[in-house]
């Protein structure tokens, strides 16, 4: 079981708690997690990747065993405390404020 | 017993103000959406329980909602639970946030580039949805206007969307340029007399008419003069606030420019300007009142880098004349010390008699006036910015 953290924006679209269980199957990595959490939530595509290009959003960044993967190709494999639900992948909003 | 709703967009959500016909007390429900920005929300004519909403974020991108129960409730169509029977039929799910332009070579028109800032061309890049117009007979369809400027056009309540590519597509787009807010198509008016023919006021190209259903697309702006481009006659690159028709003279149409108010009286071919005694003819909104077409209101601002109104007094200008000749309205509202902006989608007339008005304004103030803009009273005083008012009679 992958476990997901979502920002607050994307907790209230998908009626959702801060944190959802997703299964994946084969390699854990940014793609799969993402497919899996936009699967069982459909309310969700297009608000952290693109529709048609699948590209990450601008202004959202991810992160993975305290580990900024944003930039991280999203084929490569995750940390292996996000295969084994011991950390959650984030997702999370760029901040913007003052 | 016969109500009254509003639909109010703001910076941070959506509420719903409703009353009874008297419109004197208002109850508040919202934020809906809270945190989100909600550029526009409209009801069907056919069916006032059948609410759409453009909620957008720089974030996340765009999601479009729909209430079936005047806006008690909402959804984003095709994603619902309701939806998962549906989607194991084969029908989209998750598709309902989808704006893509079509490029195919049945139906689409080449991605293109448009004039930018500096002057440099730049890639048509979807930003956002600004207006939602309801079809006027058909409730699952929906007509949406967007930035970068385009047209889409819903058949199957928001599930899926498809441009109407004729618009964006015109030979005069590398043309079109954006505003400050962005290249936006804001206005959408669909004419009751003539089912095929639509209005769509873009930012800043100007304003177009199709007469076959949105296919095709010609600039009408004959008449419009704007200094700040360099050929101010030019037949594209106006920037065109907000256009407005009473639905018994679709013909007859009323436009709040960048600078100037203007008037058509042969459904767009030709403008005359009708500014007449204004103290400003900058400002954003323009209505019609409900029963008398040519009574029209607009709220004038001191410029294009002023977005507030003259002298710190809030005015709402109304003419009986249909232009020229404008009084201010001004019971009711501040008289001194008043700073905000009242934005292009942000003022609404109801079907009452006599004839109320409402809008919203950038510093969160929801006016109405239910004797036809004599008096005015706040609903409610500080809400997030407002975005857009919309009206519905509700029995």
């Amino acid at each position: 079981m992958i476990r997901v953290v979502l920002p607050h924006h994307l907790q209230t679209l998908a009626s959702c708690d801060r944190e959802v269980a997703v299964t994946v199957d084969g390699a854990v990595t940014q793609r799969a997690v993402l497919d899996a959490l936009e699967a069982r939530y459909p309310m969700l595509r297009g608000t952290v990747r693109e529709h048609v290009t699948m590209k990450r959003r601008p202004r959202v960044r991810f992160f993975a065993g305290g580990e900024d993967v944003t930039h991280e190709s999203p084929d490569s494999e995750l940390p292996g405390s996000i295969a084994t639900g011991d950390q959650p992948f984030m997702i999370v909003g760029a901040i913007a404020g003052g | 017993m016969t109500a009254m709703r509003i639909l109010v967009g703001t910076r941070k959500g959506a509420f719903i103000l409703t009353s009874d016909s008297k419109r004197k007390k208002w109850s508040i429900d919202g934020p809906h959406f809270a945190g989100w920005e909600i550029y526009h929300l409209k009801g069907s004519p056919v069916n006032p329980d059948r609410v759409y909403a453009s909620q957008t974020s720089s974030w996340f991108g765009q999601i479009i909602q729909r209430s079936d129960d005047g806006g008690k409730s909402w959804s984003q169509p095709g994603a619902d639970s309701a939806a998962e029977e549906a989607a194991a039929a084969g029908m989209p799910q998750g598709e309902s946030n989808m704006f893509v332009y079509d490029t195919s070579t049945e139906t689409g028109k080449p991605l293109t580039t448009h004039q930018w800032y500096d002057g440099t061309q730049h890639p048509w890049e979807f930003a956002r949805v600004w207006h939602l117009e309801p079809s006027l007979d058909d409730p699952d369809t929906c007509y949406a206007g967007v930035e970068d400027a385009a047209l889409f056009r819903s058949t199957d309540g928001g599930v899926t969307w498809h441009e109407l590519a004729g618009l964006r597509g015109h030979e005069s787009g590398p043309e079109w340029a954006p505003g400050a807010g962005g290249m936006c198509l804001h206005t959408i008016v669909l004419d009751p007399a003539n089912k095929s023919r639509i209005f769509c006021a873009i930012s800043a190209a100007g304003t177009f008419r199709s007469d076959d259903n949105g296919e095709t697309w010609a600039p009408i702006n004959n008449g419009l003069h704007s200094e700040y481009i360099p050929n101010p006659t030019a037949e594209v690159g106006h920037c065109v606030h907000r256009i407005a028709i009473h639905p018994s003279n679709p013909n007859t149409l009323f436009m709040q420019k960048h600078w100037d108010v203007m008037r058509s009286d042969d459904g767009g071919d030709s403008w005359r300007e009708v500014s007449g005694n204004l103290p400003s003819d900058f400002g954003f909104p323009i209505a019609v009142h409900a029963h008398e077409p040519e009574t029209i209101y607009v709220v004038p601002i001191l410029s294009d880098s002023l977005h507030y109104p003259p002298d710190g007094k809030l005015r709402v200008y109304r003419s009986r004349s249909g232009g020229d000749e404008w009084e201010a309205l001004t019971k009711g509202l501040p008289q001194e010390n008043c700073y905000v902006n009242v934005l292009r989608d942000a003022m609404a007339v109801d079907t009452f008699d006599p004839c109320g008005i409402y809008f919203g304004t950038t510093g969160g103030q929801v006016y109405a006036s239910s004797d036809s803009g004599d008096s005015w009273e706040p609903i409610v005083r500080d809400l997030p910015g407002v975005l857009s008012v919309e009206t519905q009679t509700v029995s």
